[in-house]
């Protein structure tokens, strides 16, 4: 048959075997050993928490989430204060840090001279490396005594908003003292939010810059201005970002340890009111008690502080999916 | 039914036949400048107004808050009253845009400028960074004691933090790019989730693991591996992201021309990525120096020199910091300042050098070295040229110098 011995002619194609020599072989399995490590020393980080937490939540059972107290030698904590007051301080810190970064990355981008953007980028850049403690200091020491004056004007014109009610500030009276308004969670949101706010600035200023030129052109081309230009354009392309960017501040603020230790008062009750003196975080709780606690007492810091490690972690995974399904990318 | 006809609009005689006078499209309007003076001077004197008459303002950071709000206010209306809508917001996006920045950037500078300020007194004593605490009271004067104790220890920890997370970063982001996989690709969602991992959550680890359960004292080891934890997972984000970025034009010469992937991460992949990799390293470091929390839960506080990471409490500078400014003293609160100023220096020299080395690109640092090469072998021609020469080695060509660079 003619017909199969042209068959047996045709190419096929080679199989093609890679074969790897000995350095290779090593080198992929060190760097495979590498990666496992670091996996381990990630996934060992939840588990020696859990392991360390279990007593006290096996003692407090579920009332840990509710009880609004933190007391382990009298066998009666629970995370609930804590945790609205981290959140609270987060919040705070967010709501100034995201209008102060969007206008930075934004200015950075569409605004400023050439010049100027070069030393913006370095200064945001370097605030973004300063210690936390030297935030905390600043917030000590300098904004607290000017903060407090605002947080009154506040707190007496505003008074009916719940937030901002203060206890003991009549509207209609004059207030006697400042100190009302103190070691309050909107001091200690602030500062974090001063934290904060480089490191969302230099994502989102990442994300403006890669708005591809041509569409920004085809806007200013139909007549739009530079405000619809930025409404129209950077915006809609930046938001995937501007959103992980927030979440990853977010996170930042959460975990914030010294800088909220050195503000606030410490209150172990729901504190809703965030111009009122005291306040209280997960983490500072932690810092706060760990050294007077006795093994029980630390099993139950262990226990916040696990609360605490699987919320940042939930608002990461959140921010990493947010970035990379945006148009902008992952490259940040 | 009659044709549609277009219908130019006839231009006016007199323009066409005079010179044409080129429009001015950059600069500023005289109105432009007068509206946004007209209402920054009118929202100053209405909250003057405001403050003293109807709603008493105390400090003057409210005051400006409630001017900011009615210079807002004018320059909209000012605008509004010559310009379309779309230009007003154009202007008040703008306005908003532009002073969002001067405030994030004059908040900033406040933080160093105040710390600098109220560090000054303490930092011209130059016993800050000779001394220790050890004999030191909190009503001592600044001329006694100081922080040497604590810049030792921030040194030993960041050290034994940098030994650990160097090679193994550095293996693990190339685990990440070289070996791709599923595998890999759980890894590095893992690590990107940790960058944010709260410091004290670190040093919590540390002594839940390190201290209670194996039994170590507390001590300088024990915070430097809270560190280390605390910035493995930054250095391998930005390694990783930095490997990614090489060309990989580049891997791909280096696989066609035999070389096995060893050879092409050593030879290619490794220098091109040599900047950036620096630039991770320094980067990670200022951030592992300035965390307190870890230490604060590892090595504890202590007022004397501690050079063994081995045992005893080791203090550092962000820690010194914080335990100084929590006493009432206003001497030791100085020190406190002081000991801030020191550490923002370091960080600050950690940055700059990181800047300078993150500048400096392959095809810079490659030029570099072969005008270094070119005028190491003019010098060598020169020299030779004065011995009788015996062979082409001492006459240097381009050819051979690039080739023995490689």
């Amino acid at each position: 048959m003619t017909e199969g011995a042209v068959e047996e002619q045709v190419d096929q194609p080679r199989k093609i075997k890679l074969v790897r020599d000995l350095p290779d072989k090593l080198f992929r399995g060190v760097a495979s050993a590498g990666g496992v490590t670091v996996l381990l020393i990630m996934l060992l980080v939840g588990t020696f928490l859990a392991i360390k937490a279990a007593p006290a939540l096996h003692q407090a059972g579920f009332s840990f989430f509710t009880t609004q107290a933190w007391n382990p030698d009298g066998r009666h904590f629970g995370v609930a204060a804590l945790l609205v007051g981290t959140v609270l301080i987060a919040l705070v810190a967010v709501t100034i840090a995201v209008p102060l970064s969007t206008a930075t990355a934004l200015y950075i981008t569409e605004y400023a001279p050439r010049r100027m953007k070069t030393i913006l980028i370095g200064v945001i850049d370097l605030m973004a490396a300063i210690p936390s403690v030297v935030y905390g200091l600043w917030g000590f020491f300098f904004l607290e005594s000017r903060l407090a004056p605002v947080a009154a004007w506040i707190a007496q014109h505003f008074g009916w908003i719940p937030i901002f009610k203060v206890k003991g500030v009549d509207g209609h009276q004059p207030i006697s003292s400042l100190t009302l308004f103190t070691s309050s969670t909107l001091i200690a949101g602030l500062v974090v939010g001063m934290m904060i706010t480089p490191v969302i600035t230099s994502i989102m200023r990442e994300v403006f810059s890669q708005v591809p030129v041509g569409e920004r052109e085809a806007a200013l081309g139909l007549g739009g201005t530079k405000a619809g230009v930025i409404r129209t354009v950077v915006l809609p392309f930046g938001k995937g970002g501007m959103i992980g960017g927030t979440m990853l501040g977010l996170g930042r603020a959460l975990g914030e340890t010294i800088a909220v230790y050195m503000i606030i008062s410490p209150v172990f009750t729901i504190q809703p009111h965030i111009l009122q003196s005291g306040a209280i975080s997960v983490s500072s709780l932690i810092a706060l008690q760990f050294a007077e606690s006795n093994s029980f007492g630390l099993s139950a810091l262990m226990a916040a502080g696990l609360t605490l490690f699987l919320i940042t972690l939930l608002i990461n995974f959140a921010a990493s999916s947010v970035v990379a399904r945006s148009r902008s990318g992952a490259s940040s | 039914m009659e044709q549609p006809t277009t219908y130019l609009p006839q231009a006016d005689a007199e323009v066409v036949s005079g010179p044409q006078v080129r429009r001015q499209t950059g600069g500023v309007r005289i109105g432009d400048a007068l509206s946004l003076i007209g209402a920054v001077l009118a929202a100053l004197a209405l909250a003057t107004v405001i403050s003293g008459q109807i709603a008493p303002i105390r400090g003057f950071l409210a005051f400006f808050l409630v001017t900011y709000a009615l210079f807002l206010a004018i320059y909209a209306l000012l605008v509004w009253l010559d310009e379309p809508p779309s230009v007003v917001v154009d202007r008040v996006v703008a306005v908003l845009v532009q002073s969002g920045a001067f405030v994030l950037v004059l908040a900033l500078t406040s933080v160093l400028t105040y710390t600098v300020i109220r560090g000054r007194s303490a930092v011209v004593h130059s016993n800050l960074l000779t001394r220790d605490m050890t004999t030191t009271g909190p009503l001592d004067p600044l001329t006694s004691g100081g922080v040497s104790h604590a810049i030792v220890g921030t040194l030993i920890q960041i050290s034994i933090a940098l030994a650990i997370t160097i090679p193994l970063g550095i293996t693990a982001a190339l685990f990440l790019t070289e070996v791709p996989g599923p595998f890999a690709r759980f890894t590095r969602t893992i690590v990107e989730a940790m960058t944010a991992l709260p410091s004290i959550v670190a040093g919590l680890f540390i002594l839940s693991s390190f201290i209670l359960v194996l039994g170590f004292d507390k001590s300088g080891l024990a915070a430097g591996l809270a560190i280390t934890v605390m910035m493995l997972p930054i250095m391998i984000r930005a390694a990783d992201v930095v490997f990614r970025l090489v060309p990989s034009t580049l891997k791909e010469a280096s696989l066609a021309l035999g070389a096995g992937q060893f050879r092409t991460v050593l030879n290619v992949v490794l220098p091109t990525a040599r900047g950036g990799l620096t630039t991770a390293i320094i980067l990670a470091t200022a951030r592992g120096i300035g965390e307190t929390s870890p230490v604060l839960l590892t090595a504890g506080y202590t007022a004397s020199l501690n050079r063994n990471p081995l045992t005893g409490p080791m203090v550092s500078l962000p820690l010194a910091v914080f335990e100084f400014v929590k006493s009432p003293e206003p001497t030791m609160v100085a020190r406190g300042f002081g000991t801030a100023v020191v550490l923002m220096l370091l960080v600050l020299i950690l940055f700059v050098s990181a800047r300078i080395v993150g500048s400096q690109d392959v095809a810079k640092r490659a030029r570099r070295r072969q005008q270094r090469k070119a005028v190491r072998g003019f010098v060598a021609g020169l020299v030779t040229s004065f011995r009788p020469a015996t062979s082409d080695v001492a006459t240097p060509s381009p050819t051979a110098t690039r080739s023995s660079d490689a």
